[in-house]
C-alpha cells in the first residue's frame, strides 16, 4: 500500500497538519480532564482543590524552571527519554479514534500497533529513570517495568477476545479500529456474552488505572516510599514533557477503552445528518464518554484506595485480572457456541 | 563454556534525613536485596537543640516548664508533666486533687489528638490520602476543645509546680461533653475505615512484625509494645496523678481480634482503642473531679524560694501517646536552677526496635512500618560530627565534648 496515496502532496500536508491539530487538541483536553479529575478528587476528600486550569499552570511553570541534569546521569539518555515519551504518546493518538471521528492514520495501523505504542512511553519513563543514576529512580524504574509486564497480559487478552468475536461477524480485518467501531461488541453478543464483555470492561478499567499510574498503582512514583521514584531527578522542561506525556497517555488510554467498548455515535440516533452539526455533537458525546470512563476507572478508584505494594499490584494483574479476562473470554466463546 | 556464577549483591538506599515519608529528620540507611530490606541502620542527630542544657540554664525551674513544652510540639503535656512530677518529688510539693484531674484531662486530650494525627499520617504513608483528609478533619474537633479549655490549639501551657495554671469552669463542661459525644458517634465509622478496609488490611497485616519476645527484649514502650501483646502502661502499672483513682487497663490487640500478631495493623487497633479509652477517662474525670484549689502555692516569689531551697532528686514517669516518658531532675539547695535535667523520650527506646521491625520487609513497607512506632525525633537527639572530606560521621560523647570545650576555653583565654 502506498502510504501517502495518489495525491502525495495533499495527503502529506493533511497528515502533518492533522497530526499537529490532533495532538494539540488532545493535549488541551487531556490537561483539562486532569484538572477536572483533581477537582473531583478534592471535593470527594472534602477539600476545595486546585482550579480546573491548574494543570495548564503547572505546565507553564515547569517551562520556566531550570532543567537540571544530575551529576552521574547519562545526559543524552536523560534528556532524550522525555522527548521519546511525549512523541510516542503523540503518535499513539494518531491511531486511536477521537472525538467521534475515525483515527487519522487508522488505515495504516491497527489495535495491535496501539498496544505496542502504549508500551513505548512506559519504556521511556524506565529509561529516563535508569539514566538519572538515583537509587530512588532505579527502584522506581524496576517497579515500572514489573507493573508494565503485569498489565500487558490482561490487556492483550481483552483485545484478542474482542477482535476474535468481531472477526466472526465480518470478513474485514477485525483488528482495525474502523472495523471495531462499525461492529460494536455488545450488538454481537447474547446475554452470556454481554456478561463476559462486562468482565472485560472491568479488567480494562483496572488496566487503565495502571496505565495512568494512579493510586493504587502509582507504585513507580510512590511519593512516600521512593520520593517520586523514576521522576525524582527530573525538573523543568524535561519534567514538563513527562507530565504532558502522562496526561496525553491517560487520555489516549481512555479513548482506547471508548473505542473498544463504546464506539457509538450520538448523531445517527437523534437524526442529525449534516456533517458539521453531526461532527460537533459526536465530538461532545465523545468527551462525555471519556469523562464517564475516566471518572469510574481513575478518579473513583484513586479516591477510594491505598497504594498497593509491587508484589500485590503485580498479582492483581497477573492473577486476578487475567483470570477475570479469561472467564470473560470463556463466556464470549460459550455465547457464540449457543447462538 | 562454563557460565560464570554471578554473586547476588545488596545495595544501600538512604531514607532521609529529608524524605517525604519522614515528618522529622532522621536517616534510615537500608541495605536492600531487590525490594527486600536486609539490614537497617538508624542515624539520629539531625535536630539536636541542646534543650536539656538550656533547661538547666534558665533563671529558674518555672521557665524550664515552658521549655519542656517545646521539646516536642505534639507532646506538649507529657514532657512538662514529667518535669513537674520530677520536681515535685524532689522539692516535696503536694498537688491539690482538682489539679490532678485537670492534668489528666489535658494529657488525655493530647493523646486523642496525637493518635488521630498519627492515623492520618499512617494513611498518607500507604497512599490513602482520602482517609488522611478524613481523619485530620475529625481531629479538628479535639483541637477546638483544647483551644476552648486551654486557650490554645496546640501548646497548652497549663502545668505549674504544685498544680495547674487555669481551672476548667462549669460553663466549659457542656461543650466538652458535646465534643466527646461527637467522637463516640463517629468512632464506629473510624473503626470501619481503619480495621475493615481491604486495602488497609493488605498494607498493614503482617507488616513490620515485632514479636512479644523481641518487644520485651528491646524494652519497647507505649502502643508499640502493647501491640505485641505486652500489657505495659505506666497509667496502669505505676499510676500517677489522678490515674490512681481511675483504674486504667492497658490495651492489647487481642481484645478485638483474639490474637496478637504484633504488626502494623495491631498498632492501629491499639491506638484506635486508646482514643475510645481516653474519651472514657475524660468523662470519668469530669464526673469525679472534686471542687477545690488548683494550685498549692500561687505566690510566685514564695514558689521560687521553695524551689531554690529544695535539695534532692526526682523522677517523673508519664505515659505519653508514644509510650513511657521519663524525666530525671536533681536540685541543689541554694541553686535557683535545675542542677541536672535528663529527658528520655519514648521514641529513643522504640527506635532500637526499628531494625527488627524492618527486617525482611519490602521498601514499600518501610514508611508505614517506621511510622507505626509514631517516631517523635525532636525528643531523641545527640550531637553528630560529620567530616566533610571523608564523609565519616561520629557521635560526640560526653568526654569528647568536655575535652573540646576545655580546649576552646583555653584558646579563648590566650
Amino acid at each position: 500500500m502506498n502510504l501517502l496515496g495518489d495525491n502525495i502532496w495533499i495527503n502529506a500536508v493533511i497528515i502533518i497538519v492533522g497530526s499537529g491539530i490532533v495532538v494539540a487538541i488532545s493535549a488541551v483536553f487531556g490537561l483539562l480532564y486532569r484538572g477536572v479529575d483533581r477537582k473531583l478528587v478534592a471535593h470527594m476528600q472534602g477539600r476545595v482543590g486546585p482550579p480546573i486550569v491548574q494543570p495548564f499552570r503547572d505546565v507553564q511553570k515547569l517551562l520556566m524552571k531550570e532543567s537540571i541534569i544530575p551529576r552521574g546521569a547519562i545526559p543524552w539518555l536523560f534528556t532524550a527519554a522525555p522527548f521519546l515519551a511525549v512523541v510516542a504518546t503523540g503518535v499513539l493518538l494518531l491511531y486511536v479514534p477521537l472525538f467521534g471521528q475515525p483515527a487519522l492514520l487508522g488505515r495504516y495501523g491497527d489495535v495491535i500497533l496501539v498496544l505496542y505504542l502504549l508500551i513505548v512511553p512506559s519504556l521511556a519513563f524506565v529509561a529516563g529513570g535508569f539514566a538519572s543514576s538515583s537509587p530512588y529512580a532505579t527502584v522506581g524504574s524496576q517497579r515500572e517495568m514489573i507493573i508494565m509486564m503485569s498489565y500487558e497480559l490482561p490487556l492483550a487478552v481483552v483485545v484478542l477476545a474482542i477482535a476474535w468475536k468481531i472477526g466472526q461477524a465480518t470478513a474485514a480485518n477485525p483488528f482495525l479500529m474502523s472495523t471495531i467501531g462499525a461492529y460494536p461488541i455488545w450488538t454481537l453478543l447474547g446475554p452470556v456474552g454481554v456478561a463476559g464483555a462486562a468482565l472485560m470492561l472491568l479488567a480494562l478499567a483496572v488496566v487503565t488505572v495502571g496505565e495512568a499510574a494512579k493510586v493504587p498503582f502509582d507504585i513507580a512514583e510512590a511519593e512516600t516510599e521512593i520520593a517520586g521514584g523514576l521522576l525524582v531527578e527530573y525538573s523543568g522542561r524535561n519534567l514538563m514533557l513527562f507530565y504532558l506525556s502522562d496526561v496525553i497517555k491517560a487520555f489516549a488510554m481512555v479513548a482506547v477503552v471508548v473505542a473498544l467498548f463504546i464506539p457509538y455515535n450520538l448523531s445517527p440516533y437523534i437524526g442529525v445528518q449534516a456533517a458539521l452539526p453531526a461532527g460537533i455533537i459526536d465530538g461532545l458525546f465523545f468527551l462525555v464518554k471519556v469523562f464517564v470512563v475516566m471518572f469510574f476507572s481513575i478518579t473513583l478508584i484513586r479516591t477510594g484506595m491505598a497504594r498497593f505494594k509491587i508484589s500485590q499490584a503485580s498479582s492483581v494483574y497477573v492473577l486476578a485480572m487475567t483470570a477475570v479476562t479469561l472467564v470473560g473470554m470463556l463466556l464470549i466463546w460459550i455465547d457464540s457456541m449457543i447462538f | 563454556m562454563a557460565v560464570n556464577e554471578t554473586e547476588k549483591t545488596t545495595y544501600t538506599i538512604p531514607i532521609g534525613p529529608i524524605h517525604p515519608a519522614l515528618k522529622e529528620p532522621v536517616q534510615l540507611v537500608l541495605e536492600l536485596d531487590g525490594e527486600k530490606v536486609v539490614n537497617t541502620d538508624v542515624r539520629v542527630g539531625q535536630v539536636h537543640r541542646s534543650i536539656e542544657w538550656l533547661g538547666m540554664n534558665r533563671n529558674n525551674p518555672v521557665q524550664s516548664i515552658y521549655l519542656a513544652e517545646r521539646i516536642c510540639g505534639i507532646c506538649n503535656i507529657c514532657h512538662p508533666f514529667c518535669l513537674v512530677l520530677a520536681v515535685e518529688q524532689a522539692a516535696d510539693i503536694a498537688v491539690p486533687p482538682r489539679a490532678e484531674y485537670i492534668r489528666v484531662i489535658a494529657a488525655e486530650m493530647e493523646r486523642i489528638h496525637s493518635h488521630i494525627l498519627w492515623a492520618g499520617v499512617a494513611a498518607h504513608e500507604i497512599g490513602f490520602d482520602t482517609v488522611f483528609y478524613l481523619t485530620w478533619r475529625i481531629r479538628e474537633e479535639i483541637m477546638d476543645l483544647i483551644e476552648l479549655v486551654f486557650g490554645n490549639r496546640v501548646t497548652k501551657a497549663i502545668l505549674q509546680f504544685g498544680g495547674v495554671r487555669r481551672d476548667i469552669t462549669k460553663e466549659q463542661l457542656p461543650r466538652i461533653r458535646q465534643g466527646l459525644d461527637y467522637y463516640k458517634s463517629i468512632f464506629e465509622q473510624l473503626r470501619r475505615v481503619f480495621l475493615e478496609d481491604e486495602t488497609v488490611k493488605m498494607r498493614c497485616r503482617n507488616v513490620g512484625i515485632l514479636s512479644r519476645e523481641a518487644a520485651l527484649k528491646l524494652l519497647t514502650v507505649g502502643p508499640t509494645v502493647r501491640a505485641s501483646g505486652v500489657p505495659k502502661d505506666v497509667r496502669q502499672d505505676q499510676a500517677y496523678s489522678a490515674y490512681a483513682d481511675l483504674n486504667v487497663k492497658a490495651i492489647t490487640p487481642d481484645m478485638v481480634t483474639g490474637t496478637v500478631v504484633g504488626d502494623v495493623y495491631d498498632r492501629i487497633i491499639v491506638r484506635l482503642l486508646e482514643v475510645a479509652q481516653s474519651i472514657q477517662i475524660i468523662e470519668e474525670c469530669i464526673a469525679q473531679m472534686p471542687e477545690g484549689p488548683i494550685l498549692t502555692e500561687s505566690k510566685m516569689p514564695r514558689l521560687l524560694k521553695l524551689l531554690t531551697d529544695a535539695e534532692g532528686e526526682g523522677v517523673g514517669r508519664v505515659e505519653a501517646p508514644r509510650g513511657e516518658d521519663i524525666h530525671y531532675v536533681r536540685m541543689e539547695s541554694g541553686v535557683s536552677t535545675l542542677s541536672t535535667w535528663k529527658v528520655r523520650a519514648p521514641t529513643y527506646i522504640n527506635l532500637v526496635a526499628i531494625p527488627t521491625i524492618l527486617k525482611g520487609m519490602q521498601i514499600a513497607d518501610v514508611p508505614i512500618a517506621f511510622a507505626s512506632i509514631d517516631p517523635c525525633l525532636s525528643c531523641t537527639n545527640r550531637a553528630i560530627r560529620t567530616d566533610k572530606a571523608t564523609g565519616k560521621q561520629s557521635v560526640i560523647d560526653y568526654e569528647e565534648m568536655h575535652r573540646l570545650s576545655v580546649q576552646k576555653t583555653k584558646e579563648l583565654m590566650k
